[in-house]
């Protein structure tokens, strides 16, 4: 028998029965839907970690002053005030393995231009900021080490700032007040976006590291609230975060037994981290989805079955006017598979329309892949073939004239 | 003739092993017809008839005997080679019709033509002939249950014969039909005996559809216990050509 033939039967069979085959094929279709739905899932938070965390600058180690620990009671990262200027002119100094550190003092401040204010963000650090975060001007400039020796009071602006303040006009050399001291804007940074801890990285304004000391940070001028390196490449992250934990340790006095009085944080750990966290999702819920598709092979069985003992007599015809073994066989198998196959096709649609649906309610990234929905509609095809096959072959090896004479 | 015998069973049995006592159905049947024939198989329930049927249909397979359908020794075949004699060689027609459900008249004649792996335009041609020569040439599309009883055993005729087999096996084919309807399928297969050379071998409990035939072969307890033209006393339910009332007398 042709394949077509073959094809067009299992249709005529199936669609005999219509609620039965749907009932039947909904383990698969749950089962495939849910593959393709974890996948684009899995696939866009992946995508979506691995964008912000580049976003941060390559080869990026951020140190943060320790978390206080005053007897059991631990304060948040930033709240000690245990890393100074000096030590950051230390690790400059004596690590080899960074390329670049800037220090980054921050507080909240209300920004004035013209008859225009935002509340915002101002960051004190140094030109090597912009390389080590990887940012760039989208107008204008950087400040350079000229400004930080003449503590020159011009600020670079995040793109939030920029337009909250300047609309569509250009802010270039325009001024503004920052705690009443007037700045010149020299640059607008390009867009970040969101950080991964979900702010906006471009409600931000830059203003060179000795002016901040200088003008923004009162009494507390000496102390780090945080600041950034780079990495020499990107296989001597983890090399340059002990290197200088090893400095900062000594320059501590701390003892062997003591606990760090700062953090280093390597971004690519932490990159690593949640990849690793988003890839043992996407497997633990992949197998959730192999369960349901094994259950789903299961229910074809059960109704191929069924199928092959109401047909009995339809089999003992067949073989009467000259059906082989193996044409029973195959007939069986393909309506199994054809089956297994529908669920599949309306599983991977289904999938497919949750996974938009998902991200259109939740904002989540998701990302459609089409060789892992060609993947599950094979797997339900095989699935089909797998337990199709057993059911056939009882089919194929009863006795003509035993089929014949089933009641 | 002197042609090879379409069906030669020499010392045939089959012995069903059911439970302690086996049960012999079929003993020591032997057995020739020749093409052309038209043979009436009767005999009480049990008698063993059906069970000669199922075997020179290759539906079931003896346990003692010789059986040589067209001159081939089909009990050494394999499955596989028995399944294709019963494609080529043999056309069933069962009382029950057992034609396949849901599915059309014309697709149900062309059942065998698909196992013989004709392809699908001759096929249709060849199925459509068919069921045209056993007059339901306006039918093709018709469904078995949108079909009277006679209809749809003209159907299963026509499944039997479009393989154009050596010999056409009816199992009781009037059995479910009424006088009228049985008169007309005797009509049919007499015409095909006739006018067509088909061997048809029929098996049936009624002595007018049986005397209809030319030859009848009765079966007891398992064995052919008469073998010879229809008895006198039988009335034939149709005229036939070869059943004239000297040749009765002479029986």
């Amino acid at each position: 028998m042709s394949l077509f033939t073959l094809l067009r039967l299992a249709f005529r069979v199936i669609g005999r029965n219509k609620a039965r085959a749907a009932l039947t094929v909904l383990g698969i279709v749950i089962g495939v839907a849910a593959v393709i739905a974890m996948v684009a899932l899995g696939t866009g938070a992946q995508q979506n970690i691995a964008s912000q965390i580049a976003a941060l600058g390559s080869n990026l180690i951020i140190i943060i002053p320790g978390t206080t620990n005053v007897a059991g009671v631990r304060g948040g990262g930033g709240s000690s005030t245990t890393v100074d200027v000096e030590d950051i002119d230390a690790l400059r100094r004596e690590v080899k393995t960074i390329s670049q550190i800037a220090p980054a003092n921050r507080q909240q401040v209300q920004i004035v231009a013209g008859d225009a204010n935002w509340g915002t963000q101002v960051q004190g650090t140094t030109p090597g900021f912009y390389s080590v975060r990887d940012w760039h001007t989208d107008q204008g400039t950087t400040h350079s080490d000229q400004d930080e020796a003449s503590q020159n009071k011009v600020c670079v602006l995040g793109r939030t700032v920029a337009t909250e303040l300047f609309g569509r006009e250009d802010p270039i050399d325009k001024w503004v007040r920052i705690k009443k001291v007037p700045f010149r804007v020299i640059g607008v940074l390009s867009s970040k976006g969101q950080s991964p801890m979900g702010s906006d990285q471009d409600d931000t304004v830059i203003i060179p590291f000795s002016v901040y000391r200088a003008r923004m940070a009162g009494t507390q001028r000496d102390q780090i609230q945080s600041a950034y390196a780079a990495a020499i490449d990107a296989n001597s992250a983890q090399a340059a975060v002990d290197d200088m934990t090893a400095v900062l340790r000594q320059r501590h006095h701390l003892r062997e037994s003591a606990d760090d009085d700062f953090s280093i944080r390597n971004l690519a750990d932490i990159a690593a981290a949640s990849r690793e966290v988003s890839e043992s999702m996407t497997l633990l819920l992949g197998s959730i989805a192999g369960v349901s598709l094994l259950v789903g092979g299961i229910g074809i069985m059960n109704t191929m079955l069924v199928s092959v003992t109401e047909r009995t007599r339809e089999i003992g015809i067949r073989m009467a006017v000259g059906a082989k073994a193996r044409d029973i066989l195959i007939q069986f198998l393909v309506e199994a598979v054809v089956l297994s196959a529908i669920g599949g096709a309306v599983g991977v649609f289904f999938g497919w329309l949750a996974a938009r649906l998902l991200s259109d309610a939740t904002g989540w990234v998701t990302i459609f892949d089409p060789s892992i929905a060609a993947l599950a509609f094979a797997v339900s095809g095989a699935v089909g073939v797998f337990f199709g096959f057993w059911p056939a072959r009882r089919a194929a090896q009863l006795d003509p004239i035993d089929a014949l004479r089933y009641e | 003739m002197g042609s090879t015998p379409v069906i030669e069973a020499v010392a045939l049995g089959k012995v069903y092993a059911t439970g302690d006592t086996p049960v012999v159905a079929l003993a020591d049947v032997t057995l020739q017809v020749h093409p052309g024939e038209f043979v009436a198989v009767v005999g009480a329930s049990g008698s063993g008839k059906s069970t000669f049927m199922n075997l020179i249909g290759l539906l079931d397979r003896p346990t003692s005997g010789l059986l040589r359908l067209d001159g081939v020794d089909v009990a050494q075949l394999n499955p596989n080679q028995r399944a294709s004699v019963r494609n080529h060689k043999v056309g069933f027609v069962f009382q029950g019709f057992n034609l396949l459900r849901r599915t059309s008249a014309l697709e149900n004649v062309e059942l065998p033509l698909l196992y013989a792996g004709i392809p699908a335009s001759a096929r249709t041609a060849a199925a459509t002939r068919a069921l045209q020569q056993v007059g339901l040439g306006e039918r093709l599309g018709h469904m078995p249950n949108q079909l009277s009883g006679g209809q749809q055993q003209r159907v299963a005729i026509a499944r039997a014969l479009v393989n154009q087999p050596a010999l056409l096996l009816a199992d009781e084919p009037t059995g479910n039909l009424d006088s009228t309807t049985t008169r007309e399928i005797l009509k049919l297969f007499v015409d095909l005996n006739v006018n067509h050379g088909i061997t048809v071998v029929m098996v049936t409990h009624e002595s007018d559809v049986a005397a209809v035939s030319r030859r009848v072969v009765q079966f007891k307890d398992g064995r052919v216990v008469l073998d010879g033209p229809p008895p006198a006393e039988w009335t034939p339910s149709i005229d036939v050509p070869w059943h004239t009332p000297s040749q009765a007398v002479v029986a």
